[in-house]
């Protein structure tokens, strides 16, 4: 298995020179409007090859049938909804670039907000309990304040 | 110095945020640290891999389908394999893929517990039908898909990968690996002994 | 020169760190001045140690030593000389070798320039260095040794991937680690920090210039692959939201928090615990993120020699280093004293707020790289994380950055009223205005437009602040010149660099709306691209060294104009059985034409070729703005007042330990 993926991986970086993503013309949809469809949905799904491109991106041979398929559904008139759900059941959600927003992936999804908010109440916190409670003085500082206090 | 309190508040309020601190942190930094070390020796193990696709083949029917013959054998439908009273294999293979190759042994010996469909994914018929002549041929019947579409059908990724199809049509067992890795023969040999009652 | 030498001066290297390690920090801790006054002679050691290994190691490329397994599996006699050296860091094991070069110049470093530090921070700075080089050095000598030997030695190497035959990314490797290295030192003066149990101004300042430089390297190598994978890769895109670049971008934006929240700081003496805890965490990351990229843990498009055993090695070094670090982090940051009071509304809050953004988004990029592997380890399901994901989740958090980002710096310290900031900034606020108007006509997309706006919006502000600080037009030209004279030049740095990250922006923006087109044409065939007209008018074959080349002429014309002729061409390696294809961009600054030739299809007697055009707008401005920033990061690190070791910890004595 490692065998196989390493040799993958090794056709994906070199994939890019040797050829790119819609490489053939005659691939794209006649309709520019349906091509815009199908690079949208293109550019959510995963190249399963080489890892992290999308498929529009990728230049692997089943990227390109993928592309395949995406138009020969877009040119059916399918929504794009439909288009990804057929593939995620065929690849799961590996095939997503977003992942679906399940209790699994709630804290991904989430984290934006979360991390703004963490961040946002311990700035308010510090600041509160800053300035309602000032420093104690240190013990120099009160021994300062009574030779102070003395001298009047 | 003036940072550490002396006081046995102050010294309780430090005490207090050590742990507030520390507990977080380090209980983050450790549980990151256990999770990377787990995957580690999982892939060293096999028992992990970031790689896999884990494409959702198992437990539906086999998917419409019609592939053309490849000689030295016939090819098959849907309707071939939704008729079948006994578990068969179906492997992907290629004659250009090297781990499809490493693989033909395994099949062969597999062969004799179980027949074996073939899928010449994305290759010449010639090179195929050269690669069985050279190897050995594991395969029963031999379906040719040429532009790889009824790969895709099926959720495949990559050659070889291999299914097991239960009597009446249904995929039990998937691997994306080949099975000359004694894991994946394992596998196989578990989802039969559940197929076969 | 031979490479047992190299692999002798290695172990040396480490015996010398272990003792910088080890001794200096002794003597901190018993107050012994001549033990701390051992650390800046074995830090040199060290470096002239690590010199030399590495010198035997280019010295092995540069004579074809095919019986170091190193240099066989990388390199062979045809390969240029630039690329036998630089081949050198093109690989796992001798990317660790560099390393641990760069943190053995690190460690010097601070010996060299931190003459007026306190000489026990001095010493557990430097020693803090050495223990974290000592562990780089023994991973270099057990797991990944760059002078292993074959034996029979072949006549010739295995060569190099033609695609890595590139100087952008022959120095892209040196510049992105030395940023990654850099920020070593920032980690060593804060656990140097937490071990004396104090963090004061001056702390802050020593600590700032080391972070500013890490800061530039890391933006520059950053740019530099992303500019590589733009003109190499041939598809138009630049950044790919991949692991690999992830990992740099992670401890970019802490390092980015660093630098801002060292100020507080260095002026006001508050955010002191924050600070440190950046410190750790930026240098954290990015030896997180080596061993991520270099486990094979994360799927990343760049292949990387990857190794889960390795892997074990880098995570006990990480375990020990992270773990440490936070475990005293723990442990003294509590008593460290609180600083400074001040206003929500004031400098220190709106770089309280920079430090909050930034980190958020940092947050952002770290999840979305980690959720897949712990995904699949803990439920056992695969998900993929990309750049839809990663442009819907950072982006609405960059905005308010970039709105915060224009009056910012204006805003006084301790106590400030928002409205005679905002007054001052009517011109740039206008000018905004516009910006949004003509960006709403001439962009599609909500974040383009936003993005494009906000841009405007920095670069204006940014240039408000300064015109506003030399009063320019109140008073005489002259006087407005004295008063750049006597203002410190990290004013002027942070505008520039505020700049900097506004031009990208733009860059950024405009180029989402990147427009091309693949053609299949027949030669003389003319095509049409935003405006221009494209036309193959030739295409012949070349030999080259070691390929042939098929190279293609396009002729573009503007309304009839001739604009360039460009020559893209697609190369084909017959020992790699490879083929690579060159493309041809070019440039007048505000957008960028860029041809791709591919296959060719048809009879021999009327071919045709597939051609990709692309109309790039702005895309030049992305890398120049990463330039400015690192510009601006240079400038502040000239002024006087920066430099290392010029301010004195006057106020208490010297050595004074909480232990």
């Amino acid at each position: 298995m490692f065998r196989l993926k390493a040799a993958l991986l090794l056709v994906c970086l070199s994939a890019p020179v040797m050829a790119w993503a819609v490489d053939d013309p005659s691939e794209m949809l006649p309709d520019p409007k349906q091509e815009r469809q199908a690079e949208a949905i293109g550019a959510q799904l995963r190249c399963l090859v080489c890892q992290n491109e999308s498929i529009e991106d990728s230049s692997a041979g089943l990227a390109r049938d993928l592309r395949k398929v995406v138009r020969e559904h877009v040119a059916r008139g399918e929504s794009s909804q439909q288009v990804i759900d057929w593939m995620v059941a065929r690849y799961g959600n590996f095939i997503r670039l977003s992942p679906p927003v399940t209790i699994a992936t709630l804290l991904l999804w989430g984290m934006p907000v979360l991390a703004l908010l963490i961040g946002i109440v311990s700035a308010i916190m510090i600041f509160h309990r800053r300035t309602a409670m000032p420093t104690p003085l240190t013990e120099a500082e009160q021994a300062r304040l009574r030779e102070l206090a003395d001298d009047r | 110095m003036s940072n550490e309190q002396t006081s046995p508040d102050g010294q309780s309020a430090v005490t207090r945020r050590r742990l507030l601190l520390g507990v977080p942190l380090l209980g983050g930094a450790g549980i990151c640290g256990v999770a990377f070390w787990k995957m580690l020796s999982g892939m060293q193990t096999g028992s992990f891999n970031p790689h896999d696709i884990n494409a959702p083949a198992t437990g539906r029917p086999v998917p419409d389908f019609t592939l053309p013959d490849q000689t030295p054998g016939t090819g098959f439908a849907t309707a071939d394999l939704k008729a079948l009273t006994r578990p068969v294999l179906i492997n992907f293979f290629a004659s250009w893929c090297i781990p499809c190759i490493a693989e033909m042994e395994a099949l062969l010996a597999l062969q004799k517990q179980l027949p074996i469909w073939g899928v010449a994914y994305k290759d010449k018929p010639e090179n195929a039908a050269g690669l069985l002549k050279h190897a050995g041929n594991p395969y029963t019947r031999i379906g040719s898909d040429r532009e790889g579409r009824v790969a895709i059908d099926w959720g495949v990724s990559g050659v070889p990968e291999s299914f097991l199809i239960a009597p009446g049509g249904m995929i039990v067992w998937h691997s994306a690996a080949g099975l000359d890795s004694p894991e994946v023969r394992d596998g196989l040999k578990n989802a039969l002994k559940a197929v076969s009652g | 020169m031979s490479p047992e030498l190299g692999r002798f001066a290695l172990a040396l290297a480490c015996v010398f760190a272990l003792a910088q390690a080890i001794l200096p920090v002794m003597g901190a801790r018993k107050r012994d001045r001549r033990l701390m006054a051992l650390a800046p002679g074995l830090a040199l050691g060290q470096l002239i140690a690590l010199v030399a290994s590495f010198l035997c190691l280019v010295n092995a490329a540069i004579t074809n030593d095919f019986s170091v397994a190193n240099i066989l599996e990388n390199s062979s006699v045809t390969k240029p000389l630039l690329y036998k050296i630089t081949g050198v860091w093109g690989n796992h094991e001798g990317s660790i070798l560099l390393w641990a070069l760069i943190l053995g110049i690190c460690g010097a470093a601070v010996a060299a320039f931190g003459r007026n530090l306190p000489s026990a921070l001095r010493a557990r700075v430097i020693g803090v260095l050495g223990g974290v080089a000592a562990g780089f050095e023994l991973f270099c000598l057990t797991t990944s040794d760059p002078f292993d030997r074959v034996w029979p030695a072949p006549l010739d190497g295995q060569g190099m991937n033609p695609l890595l035959q590139d100087p952008g990314l022959a120095f892209h490797p040196p510049i992105l680690y030395t940023g990654y290295v850099g920020f070593a030192v920032p980690f060593a003066f804060a656990i140097a920090a937490l071990m004396e149990g104090r963090v004061d101004a001056a702390w802050g300042r020593w600590v700032r210039p080391w972070a500013v430089a890490a800061w530039c390297f890391l933006t520059c190598g950053i740019a530099l692959g992303s500019w590589w994978s733009y003109y190499v890769l041939g598809w138009g895109g630049y950044w790919f939201w991949d692991p690999v670049e992830n990992a740099s971008l992670i401890p970019w934006l802490s390092g980015t928090a660093l630098m801002h929240s060292a100020i507080v700081v260095e002026k006001r003496e508050a955010l002191k615990i924050w600070t440190v805890l950046l410190a750790i965490g930026t240098f954290s990351f990015s030896l997180s993120g080596t061993f991520l990229v270099r486990s094979g843990i994360l799927n990343s498009v760049h292949a990387f020699a990857q190794d889960p055993a390795r892997g074990i090695f880098i995570l006990a070094l990480l375990g020990l280093v992270i773990g440490g670090s936070l475990a005293l982090f723990a442990w003294r940051a509590p008593s460290l004293t609180a600083g400074g009071l001040f206003a929500p509304v004031s400098r220190e809050g709106s770089l309280v707020l920079n430090n909050i953004l930034l980190c958020s988004i940092c947050a952002v990029v770290l999840t979305g790289t980690m959720y897949p592997p712990f995904m699949s380890l803990l439920f056992g399901r695969t998900i993929s994380v990309g750049k839809p994901f990663f442009d819907a989740a950072t982006i609405p958090l960059a905005i308010p950055l970039f709105i915060f980002m224009g009056f910012g710096p204006m805003l006084p310290w301790k106590r400030a009223q928002l409205w005679p900031v905002l007054k001052r900034l009517w011109v740039a606020a206008l000018a905004t205005l516009a910006a949004f108007a003509v960006t709403v006509i001439g962009l599609s997309g909500v974040l383009p437009i936003l993005c494009a706006t906000m841009a405007v919006w920095i670069i204006g502000s940014s240039l408000t602040d300064i015109a506003g600080r030399l009063a320019l037009f109140r008073v005489s030209l002259a006087q407005s010149l004295q008063r750049a004279k006597s203002l410190p030049r990290s004013a002027f740095g942070a505008a520039l660099a505020h700049i900097g990250v506004g031009v990208s922006v733009l860059g950024l923006a405009v180029m989402s709306q990147a427009q091309h087109r693949i053609v299949e044409v027949h030669v003389g065939q003319k095509e049409e691209l935003a405006g221009y007209e494209w036309t193959l008018t030739d295409v012949r074959t070349v030999p080259g060294p070691n390929y042939m080349a098929m190279v293609a002429t396009i002729e573009i014309r503007h309304n009839g104009h001739l604009v360039t002729v460009m020559h893209p061409s697609k190369r084909s390696f017959n020992a790699q059985n490879q083929t690579t294809t060159e493309v041809s961009i070019h440039t007048n600054g505000l957008s960028d034409l860029y041809g791709v030739i591919g296959d060719k299809h048809g009879p021999e007697s009327n071919p045709t070729y597939v051609l990709r055009l692309h109309y790039n707008p702005l895309a030049p401005w992305m890398w120049f703005g990463a330039l400015i920033m690192a510009m601006g990061g240079a400038l502040s690190l000239s002024d006087r007042r920066m430099r290392v070791g010029a301010p004195r910890r006057a106020p208490v004595p010297d050595v004074v330990a909480a232990e």
